[in-house]
């Protein structure tokens, strides 16, 4: 690992003033040392936001659960709040990697980061997320950019994550077997205002799937998902799964989370 | 005094590991200690034109660098293949020169080309990163099965063949093949494992410049055998000057056999640098260059008649040795391999040829079982097909072949001296609840999941010694194991092992067996292992030798003891020896009925006299003192065997395997401790499921490690596991006097089979390669689907 300058920012404005193109806040660090430590990234500074107190916490209102950026995995799949408005995102709080990575790991940092097979973006798409940082408020679909990417501005932190209760919904994951990180997820809510299927995990980026959820706004089951069809094109393809098998295993856990909805 | 051996006996290491109180390597540190950082190769095949370390010689805090040149001047030897392995034409095998850090060509990525020693370990990173080392690269041979046909990666070794060697009789073979009712073929593969123990290998060198000793701590199996080595063949110093001390060691499974590279470099480099010098493997580096296992592909076939005998059996293999021949490598797929062939069987006749090629692939030698499961997995998949082409049961296949008389005189080699195969399938069959299985299966099916049994019984030669049988063999020292025993004046004891424990909780059992044998409480007895400082001279901890071999190099270094306590005792009851008997710790004259402990009697030993007397309790010729050492070397390997019965549930939606039901029935002879001897089998099952399910090395067309990391590298978990249901039946070793057969290995060679038997039962039969992740049965699946029907 290079050396760096470590800041420890006291509230949000302090962070993003110490911000710059060559520095990484610091959140769980469940990326960014990993990565560090493997000479894949370094960076001049590190300005560490976990001791900003009001980046932390879970609130409920009637219609939004709101997540504060720095809230640990653990404490989403372990909130009766969240077990109760929305169970689904309790229960893929609880799916993340293993009791170390969801002890440590906080949710801001897992949509900041963006990994292509991450949990957290699918729940964004799929539960109408607002991504609220210091100097704005964000719809998912547009926040996701691509690989790795968002359309935060280096300066910009985010503080919290606000999701949309839905009236149904369910997240169903293929995890790979090393890392637990997503093979494929599938993330079915059913809104009042439409039905929304965010899936990680098979592209480059997290998407919202029209088609599937065109079938199921005609038809909520299980059995309107046979027809459509999920094309291995532009499918990620690796030594754990081929396009072809994630396009397919697309299908299977959009149905698998429908059933469980 | 009740018997400890067979009792459950709560781990002495427990506290001391379980609180964080362990002394590691990396947790030693020597004041003025230079940190090593490796220069490895990024190529899995290159020539090395130059190396330039004149810049990073300059960076800050850098005491010195060393490359191959450095070396070879100095004339330190490499690495070396512990067994020589001779080809079925009668020509020895042919191993390269393995240099501890390559001077003119790199083998695979990982090899060592030079190494940073410098201030701390931040400025040894910064510094390597600026040593350039200018390397014309070639094409690197990283398939198994092409490399035959591929260009020889090292000088005058053709075809990248090692041997090609066979055990058995092809002749014998041919005829019983022409006598049979149906030809079994089966072509399957043994996939590349990572041995991934906890703790990466380390080594702290510690040389004092006024005594010229080199203190060499490291994270070894067999610390005395890594001092021989280092002595013997890198010439770094003679082994009175060389001290190797493995303290606590965090599991090794075979990879922490061999000497490496890093060690050698850094006891030689610590003389040369004057300093001592630690080095501690990163996680990446531990995947690169910890040796492998497994890695085999296998052709088999096994010739039947119609109503399940078996007439004969043919083991064709190519074993992957990976870049160089290592202490267990070339041994691990012939003579720990191809015995093992025929499992369990009467077979009459048999063969196991066996062609060990290189590839630009990181070293491959012994993995938990080494040989066995990869036998034990060919048969027992082959003897599983047999059964479903017969339309036979798999038990009833297994029942009808089995030997009912011991000793068995077994097709290839061994002469098992125990066992009791029909009894222990019987139990496993009935735990498992088998015939439960039907109904089991149905409502499977009823939730849309495939559900199939799979059975395994196996065999293992372990123990492994004996000294002239192995070195018949080609092995290069004595396999036999050495104890001594001491009784402090104070009546406590410490027993030193040549074995070596990490993680087998040798401080426990053989603390059990010493204080059956002497009668003093085990609270009182400790054993040290691992410093050749330390007790006698060693051979170390592998093969499921530690108990067979040490254990009982204890059991009669304290019956010497008890010899020598007896006419101590004698004189001082004024007793004949004869008449003087020993039990529960005391030495009683029966006419009399006076005793004494061995306490007193091991006070007297080193206090023999009395105030105003010219008196001694000891015998004339008896010398002072209560100490006695023995080394043990059996007259035959020990046999363990059982049979395992797993259940699989597939969903065929996503390829998923759920692991629902696992029974293990062992036979390992005398038990000491049930409680270890469970902890063993669960470990072991947990990596041989691991092989079935989960783990794959693979490496990319040009040689490099794609799973080098826990991203990709699947071990398995906790969670994937199912509470295992244990059974144990027991036929006593006859060539050891506790009747102990060893259990380390045992898990690992069952496991393997018993999954992927289920697996593939749950599939109708459709053969996949290992390991069964779910992409492939997936597949298999959706084929099933397809022929399902086109037959209906």
């Amino acid at each position: 690992m290079k050396t760096f300058n470590y800041h420890s920012a006291k509230d949000v404005k302090e962070a993003s003033k110490l911000a710059s193109s060559n520095s990484a806040f610091l959140a769980g660090g469940m990326t960014t040392i990993p990565s560090m430590k493997l000479g894949l990234a370094s960076y001049k500074d590190i300005i560490d936001i976990k001791r900003i107190k009001k980046l932390s916490g879970i609130k409920i209102s009637g219609k939004t659960v709101t997540i504060g950026a720095t809230t640990k995995h653990s404490e989403v799949a372990s909130s009766k709040d969240v077990k109760k408005a929305i169970p689904s995102l309790a229960a893929l709080a609880e799916g993340i990697g293993d009791p170390q990575v969801r002890n440590r790991g906080t949710i801001g940092g897992s949509i900041a980061n963006n990994d292509p097979a991450a949990d957290y973006p699918s729940a964004c798409i799929a539960l109408n997320a607002t991504i609220h940082t210091n100097n704005r408020s964000i719809d998912a679909e547009k926040f996701f950019r691509g690989m790795f990417e968002t359309c935060l501005k280096s300066t910009e932190v985010i503080e919290a994550i606000e999701f949309s209760i839905p009236q149904k919904s369910s997240y169903q994951k293929l995890p790979n077997p090393a890392s637990r990180y997503a093979i494929i997820g599938v993330y079915v809510a059913k809104h009042k205002t439409g039905i929304n299927v965010g899936i990680t995990g098979a592209k480059s980026c997290v998407y919202n799937d029209k088609d599937l959820a065109g079938a199921l706004t005609k038809n909520f089951s299980s059995s309107a998902i046979d027809s459509v069809k999920i094309s291995s094109s532009g499918m990620n393809s690796d030594i754990h799964a081929s396009s072809d098998y994630r396009a397919n295993m697309v299908k299977a856990f959009a149905k698998k989370a429908v059933d469980a909805c | 005094m009740a018997s400890l051996v067979g009792s459950r006996v709560e781990r002495k290491e427990d506290k001391r590991f379980l609180t964080g109180k362990g002394r590691y390597t990396s947790d030693i540190n020597i004041a003025n200690q230079t940190y090593a950082i490796f220069i490895r190769s990024p190529h899995a095949r290159a020539k090395i034109k130059k190396i330039d370390t004149s810049k990073a010689l300059k960076s800050s805090g850098v005491v010195d660098i060393l490359t191959g040149e450095h070396i070879a001047q100095d004339k330190i030897g490499g690495l070396i293949a512990g067994w020589a392995i001779r080809s079925e034409d009668g020509s020895e095998m042919k191993c390269p020169a393995n240099p501890p850090l390559a001077k003119d060509s790199v083998n695979f990525v990982g090899d060592p080309v030079a190494v940073v020693f410098a201030e701390t370990l931040d400025e040894a990173k910064a510094a390597a990163d600026l040593v350039k080392v200018d390397y014309k690269v070639l094409k690197a041979v990283s398939n198994l099965g092409e490399a035959m046909n591929s260009e020889a990666i090292h000088d005058g070794i053709d075809k990248n063949l090692c041997y090609d060697w066979l055990l058995g009789d092809r002749q014998k073979v041919k005829e019983a093949f022409e006598k049979a009712d149906k030809i079994i073929k089966l072509d399957i593969n043994n996939n590349r494992l990572i041995p991934n123990a906890m703790e990466p290998r380390a080594c702290v060198i510690d040389y004092n410049t006024a005594s010229e000793e080199i203190t060499c701590y490291t994270t070894s199996q067999n610390p005395h055998l890594s001092r021989l080595i280092m002595s013997a063949f890198g010439g770094v110093a003679p082994e009175n000057k060389l001290r190797v001390v493995a303290p606590d060691v965090g599991g090794g499974f075979g990879s922490k056999i061999n000497l490496y590279n890093e060690e050698i470099v850094c006891s030689w480099a610590s003389k040369k640098i004057e300093r001592p010098i630690k080095w501690v493997a990163e996680r990446t580096e531990s995947f690169l260059t910890d040796t492998h296992g497994r890695d085999h592909i296998t052709h088999a076939e096994l010739a039947v008649t119609n109503d399940g005998k078996f007439l004969g059996f043919k083991n064709e293999t190519i074993a992957n040795l990976g870049a160089y021949a290592r202490v267990f490598g070339t041994v691990t797929p012939t003579y720990l391999f191809g015995p093992c062939a025929t499992g369990v069987y009467i077979m009459p006749a048999a063969y196991s040829n066996v062609k060990a090629v290189y590839t630009n692939t990181a070293p491959v030698d012994a993995y938990r079982g080494a040989g066995r499961p990869e036998a034990t997995y060919t048969i027992e998949r082959i003897v599983d097909k047999a059964a479903m082409e017969l339309g036979m049961d798999p038990i009833e296949i297994r029942m009808k072949n089995f030997p009912t008389e011991f000793p068995f005189k077994q097709t290839l080699v061994h002469q098992i001296d125990s066992g009791d195969y029909v009894a222990g399938l019987n139990k496993a069959k009935e735990m498992a609840d088998y015939d439960g299985f039907a109904a089991r299966k149905k409502e499977s099916e009823s939730k849309g999941k495939l559900r199939g049994i799979g059975v395994t019984s196996y065999f293992e030669a372990c123990g492994i010694a004996p000294s002239p049988v192995v070195m018949m063999l080609g092995c290069g020292v004595g396999l036999w194991e050495s104890a001594e025993v001491r009784f402090n004046p104070t009546g406590q004891v410490t027993v030193y092992t040549g074995s070596h424990s990490h993680g087998q909780s040798h401080q426990t059992t053989f603390a059990q067996i010493a204080a059956d044998e002497l009668g003093v409480p085990i609270e009182n007895i400790d054993v040290v292992h691992g410093d050749t400082d330390k007790g006698t001279f060693g051979m170390g901890t592998y093969g499921s030798r530690s108990l067979t071999v040490g254990g009982i190099a204890i059991v009669n270094a304290c019956k010497k003891i008890v010899n020598k306590g007896k006419r101590i005792a004698a004189k001082m009851l004024e007793a004949s020896p004869d008449e003087v008997d020993f039990k529960n710790g005391e030495f009683v004259v029966a006419k009399s009925n006076k005793k004494k402990t061995i306490g007193e009697v091991a006070f007297a030993s080193y206090l023999p006299g009395v105030r105003d007397e010219v008196k001694s309790p000891l015998p004339e010729g008896d010398e002072p003192g209560l100490i006695e050492s023995s080394f043990f070397d059996p007259a035959n390997f020990s046999f363990p065997a059982g049979s395992h019965i797993c259940e699989v549930e597939i969903d065929p939606e996503t390829g998923h395997v759920k692991l629902d039901k696992y029974t293990a029935v062992d036979d390992f002879g005398t038990i000491v401790n049930p409680l270890i001897v469970e902890g063993q089998v669960h470990g072991g099952l947990a990596q041989g499921i691991g092989q079935a399910l989960y783990e794959n090395a693979q490496y990319d067309d040009s040689g490099q490690l794609i799973t080098a990391s826990y991203m990709d590298y699947t071990m398995p978990r906790a969670d994937d596991l199912p509470d295992f249901n244990l059974g144990f039946t027991c036929t006593k070793a006859t060539t050891n006097p506790l009747g102990v057969k060893g259990c380390g290995e045992a898990g690992t060679i069952a496991a393997t089979p018993t999954v992927m038997n289920a697996v593939i039962n749950a599939l109708g039969g459709k053969e996949i390669s290992l390991p069964a992740t779910a992409e492939k049965v997936w597949k298999a699946c959706k084929e099933m689907k397809k022929s399902n029907a086109k037959a209906a």
